[in-house]
Parts: structure tokens; C-alpha cells; sequence
């Protein structure tokens, strides 16, 4: 009862705030403080730990916010493919997502096969759901991670709710198996639209359309065509386009040559996780999928890492900037920022390294550390 | 065994002239357009001072038109490789423009190639960021993402179709567990995204766990594609031989390319039914074609491979051992790798050093 009238109580207020006309700009505009926050003086963020070392990570988040005072109210659902009976179903955790608008999440890990012979993963329906349409992966160098290349900063912006995650697929003959791709002029145009007003809003000055519209002369031609499109509408925006392979050989042997990227999902995948690896791995490499109501803050690599559950090993920088990322997003900058320099500071150091960036620190000796270097 | 006994034994007899094998290979030679001439030019040269009992059967495979009507391969090129079984192809022009196939695609289809194999080693000498690549990519050529068949279901949704078959899938593997056990490798990683897509790439995967069961000493893991760019990037020693569907063959052999210092300097085979094709996968660089700027490595790289295909290991290796040191050297570089050697520089260094060898 109590559970049916708070949500009657959310779902009021958020029509009061619709109604007040403060309708922001989705692109990673920060919401208006005073419609925000809630009478307690709390943002309410609904939590998803993921599978694999998720909860570690999740834990040091909680941690570090408890010891900045963070007014954030975090909201745990346990979602999970690999471990059905404790996972909460799916409608209630895309509920709280969509009521709260924001969500930090870790990674779900997605098995080969269901019992059940679903083809669609758990992380899938979840996109579907709330149409995140867009996810975003700034790929930085940080202070202190020893890598190959340095100064690498480029954003992906990758289409995640078509293109070759669609699940469509069948057996048409013993030992023949089809999958589609599907590619629409909607989607494409919308990604498109969301990569260069992303560039405006982040004073960048090119977008690169990565495809491979040379073999696939419809699906990803469309793709193309779409981003074309949307290119001539903004001519400030520099605009060029890049083969995947092609792109995928520059990346790792130039990657400053890239800033803005824009592709289907597969490519998106691809490119996130090699640009990753060039900064310094999945753990550290914070991203956000985007729908046009909600957020959702999550490690832009996307890798479990279940051979070191319960090892204390794992690296929480991606988490960790996924949570800064998120203060920001709600308009708790102050917050974000002394996060974000405590980190900073903990890795320019370079005396608590995880094992990922060569040291012996475990996760909690560099929580602990960031916390004690909070100022 | 016995063979070789005799020949060592005959071979004092027959002075200078060593018989590796007593038969003259014929092999079809397709220069290509633009450098491509220039480097088959060299890799010529560097053949006859090796000495290999080759006889090159060149071919013109500048489209004509066919009895149906459409543009394609003159038949003679195409009789040449049928007949010869092994060829070796300089870089093609893809005309732009419609009523032209991609004479790669098509040169593909008429041979069933249906395995592309790139070693990417990373070269003494050449300094790039990685230092310690030494993988093999072999990337299944027919099916996949590039089968081709694509429509447009109503106005702005578009529908490709990934087709993945048990028969060439079990060919690929299969292929691709023999050359690591022939080639002294230690792991075969089958490169896969089952996990989004769970029948075709499943179908994809179980065709090379069956493949690995037939090959016990080799060993066989499996990798996402996404971990395999992350770890490819951060530590490539960790990978051998890598097998995979056409798409993500495409991209992981090219960002291993990327690697080790460009297309300029990895080999290319694709084996097929019908025989099989050594190529460079560089471009044709119509920019500097014909100023003798070119490099012949990977086309020489290439030809290095045939040779290995063909059994003739021994010339393969002078010739390997030549380039790779002429390149350790620096001396005779050219200026895709910061020096200022003109091809028929680099080309002579090598013969030099093959010449040296085989005396």
C-alpha cells in the first residue's frame, strides 16, 4: 500500500514538472536543480550492481559518496541473465529507471545461450525497454595510467537498439542459420542527429561516421546516407566518413586523429573496447547510454571481469568516473568535481595502483586511498 | 626422407645447380594496377636470384566484357589459375561506378576461397608502439555479414542478412586447426560474438569446438570480439592463431595490420578449393606508381607464403630471412618506412642477401 501511494506521489510530481515546461535538452544537459532534487533534498538514483565484480565496484562508489556527504539516494535492484532467481524482473527496475530518470549500473553479463531459447539478452531488453537509443563512451587519457599511446580523446556514439543486436534469427535448413540486420532511416537519422548536436554542445569540430557501407550497400549505405543528411545541417560541424576496418587500423595506430565517432551498434561495440584498450582497459573507461528521458551511467567497456569476483582486484576508476559523471548530470557538480580531483590525485600519484595498471592494491585500498585524498 | 638422402647424395655431381625439386611449379602471376608492376617486378627478381624452380605465367585480369553482357575476368586469366592451382596477385583497382563486380570478389567466388589467412609479426627494425605481435588471422571469405543479400523492406528499413552455414563454418575451422598444427602454433582462438548472437555465431562456435576436437595438440579457447580488441591492443602476445566469421576477420586482420606498421607490410593467402591466392592487401597508390617509391614487402611477404603452401620451405625461408634482415638493417628502407630507398634499392639488398645464401 504504502509502495503503491509513494508511487502515485512520484508519478504526480514528475507530471507537475512536465507540466511546468521544463522539458531540458536530453544531450547530457544538466536538469534544473529545484525541479530535481526532492522535498528531503535527495536525488534518488536507481543502482544496478551487475554481474562479475559489479558489486565491488558499486561498493566503493557507496563508499566514496558516504564519505563526500553526497545527497544521492540510491535505489538497488539485483538484474541479472546468469543468475535468474535472484534477479528483480525487469519491469520494475525499467520502472524506477524511468521514474528516476537516472541510473548507475555495472555490467550484466550476457551468457551464449538461454534455457529458455530467448535470443534476446537481459541488457537488450532493458535498451528496448527504455529506448537508450545512444550510448557514449568518452575515451580520455588519464593523469598517471601508463599507456601507449597519450593525449588520446575521442567520443563513440554508438546506435544500440537496432543494427546487429536485433535477436532476429532462425535455422532455415539444418546447419544454415540467417541473422538480420536491420538498419531504419529513423534511428540512423536520430543517432546522427544526437552525435552532432552532442559536438555543438561539447565545442568539438568533427564527426566521423565509421561503416562499412562498401559491402553492406544497403544497410549500412542507409546508415551513411542518414548521417549525411544531418551533416548538411550543420555546417559548423566538420564531417567525414571511415570504413570500419580502416578505422579500427588508424585507431590503433593514430588515434588523435579522431574526435566525435558516430556508428551502428556492432562497430560501436568494437571501436569502444579497442579505444579502452589504448587509454589504459575496461577499467577505467566511464560511458552513459542516453534514451530522451533517462541516463544511464555505466563502465564503457563492457566486461564483467567474473574471473576476479571476490579477489578485491578489480579497478573501480570507470565506476567511479561513471558516478562523477552522474553528479554532474544532476546538477551536484560541487560534488563531482571533488570526486573526480581525489581520483586524480590518487592516480597521478601512482603509489595505489590496481593490478589492471600494474600495481598490488587492492579495490579497497584505492577506494580507501581516494577517499583519504578528498579535500 | 629417403628423397632428400639421394639428392644430398647426387647433389655434389650436379654442381651449383641444386634441385630443391625436380619439378618447375608453374604459378599465375597477376601484377595489378597502379605499384603493383613495380613490386611484382621485384618480387620477381628476388624469386630468380633465389633460384625457385617457378615458371611465372602472367595474366591481364582487366575486365572484359562477357558473352552475357556483363564485365568479369578475361577466361584466360581465369583458365590460367584453374589450371596452375596457385597464384600470386599484385593490388587491383576496384573501378568505381556501377555494372563492375569487385574483381577481389570476384576472383574470390570463381576460386571458392573461402579462407584468408594474414600473419601480422611484428618487424625488427621497424619500430611501431607494439613490439611483440605475432598473431594469424584466418578469417572465413564466403558467407557471413558479406553474403550479399540485402533488401529494403518498406521505405527506410533496411534488413542484411548474416548467413552462417555448418559447411563452411567446419571448412574454416577445420582449416584453420591444420595450419596451426602445420605451422608449429601453440592456440587457436575462435573470435565470436555469441553471446548477442546466439545461433549464428553459436553455429559458428560449435563448428570449431568439433574442429578442435579433431586437433588435441593444439590448444583452443574462445573470446568475445570485444575482449579480443581490448587485450589486442593492451597485450597481443597473448594471441596465436585467430578464427573467426568474415566481418570481424575484416577488422581484427586490418587493426593487427594497423599493429605491426600498415597493410604495407603484411601478407595475405586465401586458400580455396580450387587452388590458392597470395595477394597484398595494400591499395594500389596511384600517387607514387611508377617513380620506383613502392614497397614490395608485403607482396614479397606474400609470395614467401605461396612458397610455404607449395612445400618449397627451404627457399621460403631465405627469402623470409633476407627481407626481415634487410629491414633489421635500416639501411635500405623505403619512404612508407622512413627511408629514402627507392625500391630497386631495397629489391637489390635482398637479392644481395638471397644470392649469398643459396651459393
Amino acid at each position: 500500500m504504502a509502495l503503491l501511494v509513494r508511487n502515485v506521489c512520484k508519478v504526480l510530481s514528475q507530471a507537475t514538472q512536465k507540466g511546468a515546461g521544463v522539458r531540458t535538452l536530453h544531450i547530457g544537459a544538466v536538469r534544473h536543480q529545484d525541479n530535481f532534487i526532492e522535498q528531503q533534498g535527495k536525488v534518488k538514483c536507481t543502482l544496478i550492481p551487475g554481474d562479475g565484480v559489479g558489486p565491488e565496484l558499486v561498493l566503493s562508489v557507496q563508499n566514496v559518496f558516504k564519505a563526500v556527504n553526497v545527497p544521492v539516494e540510491f535505489e538497488p535492484y539485483f538484474l541479472s541473465e546468469v543468475n535468474p532467481t535472484l534477479s528483480a524482473p525487469l519491469e520494475q527496475v525499467a520502472n524506477s529507471i524511468a521514474l528516476n530518470q537516472v541510473c548507475l549500473k555495472g555490467i550484466l553479463a550476457t551468457p551464449d545461450h538461454s534455457h529458455t531459447g530467448e535470443l534476446q539478452t537481459l541488457n537488450m531488453k532493458l535498451r528496448r525497454n527504455l529506448d537508450l537509443y545512444s550510448n557514449v563512451v568518452h575515451v580520455k587519457s588519464l593523469p598517471g595510467v601508463k599507456s601507449r599511446h597519450q593525449n588520446v580523446d575521442c567520443v563513440i556514439i554508438r546506435e544500440q537498439t537496432e543494427g546487429e543486436y536485433s535477436a532476429l534469427e532462425h535455422e532455415c535448413v539444418p546447419g544454415v542459420v540467417e541473422c538480420l540486420k536491420i538498419v531504419t532511416a529513423v534511428k540512423s537519422q536520430r543517432i546522427a542527429k544526437f552525435a552532432f548536436d552532442y559536438a555543438v554542445k561539447n565545442n568539438r569540430k568533427k564527426v566521423t561516421c565509421v561503416h562499412k557501407a562498401n559491402i553492406m550497400k544497403l544497410g549500412d549505405g542507409l546508415f551513411l546516407q542518414s548521417c549525411q543528411e544531418i551533416a548538411e545541417l550543420y555546417p559548423k560541424i566538420q564531417f567525414e566518413t571511415m570504413i570500419v576496418d580502416n578505422c579500427t587500423m588508424q585507431m590503433v595506430s593514430n588515434p588523435h586523429q579522431f574526435d566525435v565517432m558516430v556508428m551502428p551498434n556492432l562497430y560501436g561495440n568494437i571501436v569502444d573496447n579497442l579505444a579502452s584498450g589504448l587509454v589504459g582497459g575496461a577499467g577505467v573507461v566511464a560511458g552513459a547510454s542516453y534514451s530522451a528521458e533517462c541516463v544511464v551511467f555505466e563502465p564503457g567497456a563492457r566486461h564483467t571481469y567474473s574471473e576476479a569476483v571476490g579477489k578485491n582486484v578489480a579497478n573501480p576508476t570507470a565506476m567511479l568516473l561513471c558516478s562523477v559523471k552522474l553528479l554532474n548530470h544532476v546538477n551536484l557538480g560541487r560534488y563531482a568535481e571533488q570526486i573526480r580531483d581525489a581520483l586524480n590525485r590518487v592516480l597521478n600519484d601512482g603509489k595505489v595502483r590496481t593490478k589492471d595498471l600494474g600495481g598490488q592494491s587492492s579495490t579497497t585500498e584505492f577506494t580507501t586511498a581516494v577517499i583519504n585524498s578528498l579535500r | 626422407m629417403a628423397a632428400q638422402w639421394i639428392r644430398k647424395a647426387i647433389s655434389p655431381k650436379l654442381g651449383r645447380v641444386r634441385l630443391y625439386s625436380s619439378k618447375v611449379h608453374k604459378c599465375t602471376l597477376i601484377p595489378g594496377d597502379g605499384i603493383g608492376p613495380e613490386i611484382s617486378a621485384a618480387v620477381q627478381k628476388i624469386f630468380d636470384a633465389a633460384k625457385v624452380p617457378i615458371e611465372w605465367d602472367t595474366v591481364d585480369v582487366t575486365p572484359v566484357r562477357g558473352p552475357d553482357g556483363k564485365f568479369g575476368i578475361p577466361q584466360a586469366a581465369i583458365d590460367s589459375v584453374n589450371r596452375n592451382k596457385i597464384g600470386l596477385k599484385g593490388p587491383l583497382m576496384t573501378p568505381v561506378g556501377k555494372g563492375h563486380r569487385s574483381l577481389n570478389l570476384a576472383l574470390r567466388k570463381e576460386f571458392n576461397l573461402y579462407a584468408n589467412v594474414r600473419p601480422c609479426r611484428s618487424l625488427e627494425g621497424y619500430k611501431t608502439l607494439y613490439d611483440n605481435v605475432d598473431v594469424v588471422t584466418i578469417r572465413e571469405n564466403t558467407e557471413g555479414e558479406y553474403s550479399g543479400i540485402e533488401h529494403e523492406i518498406v521505405d527506410g528499413v533496411v534488413q542484411s542478412i548474416k548467413l552462417i552455414t555448418e559447411d563452411a563454418s567446419r571448412r574454416v575451422a577445420d582449416f584453420a586447426f591444420q595450419y596451426a598444427q602445420d605451422n608449429n602454433r601453440k592456440k587457436v582462438t575462435a573470435v565470436h560474438k555469441a553471446n548477442i548472437m546466439r545461433m549464428s555465431d553459436g553455429l559458428f562456435l560449435r563448428c570449431c569446438r568439433e574442429a578442435a576436437g579433431k586437433f588435441p595438440s593444439v590448444k583452443f579457447e574462445e573470446k568475445y570480439l570485444d575482449t579480443v580488441c581490448l587485450n589486442m591492443v593492451q597485450d597481443p602476445s597473448q594471441y596465436d592463431v585467430l578464427v573467426m566469421p568474415n566481418l570481424y576477420g575484416d577488422i581484427l586482420s586490418d587493426m593487427c595490420a594497423g599493429l605491426v606498421g600498415g597493410l604495407g607490410l603484411t601478407p595475405s593467402g586465401n586458400i580455396g578449393l580450387n587452388g590458392a591466392l597470395f595477394e597484398s592487401v595494400h591499395g594500389t597508390a596511384p600517387d607514387i606508381a611508377g617513380q620506383d617509391k613502392a614497397n614490395p614487402t608485403a607482396l614479397l611477404l606474400s609470395a614467401v607464403m605461396m612458397l610455404k603452401h607449395m612445400g618449397l620451405n627451404e627457399q621460403g625461408r631465405i627469402i623470409e630471412h633476407a627481407a626481415y634482415d634487410t629491414i633489421k638493417e635500416a639501411k635500405y628502407l623505403t619512404g612508407d618506412l622512413g627511408g629514402t630507398a627507392k625500391c630497386s634499392e631495397y629489391t637489390d639488398e635482398i637479392c644481395k642477401r638471397v644470392a649469398s645464401q643459396i651459393k
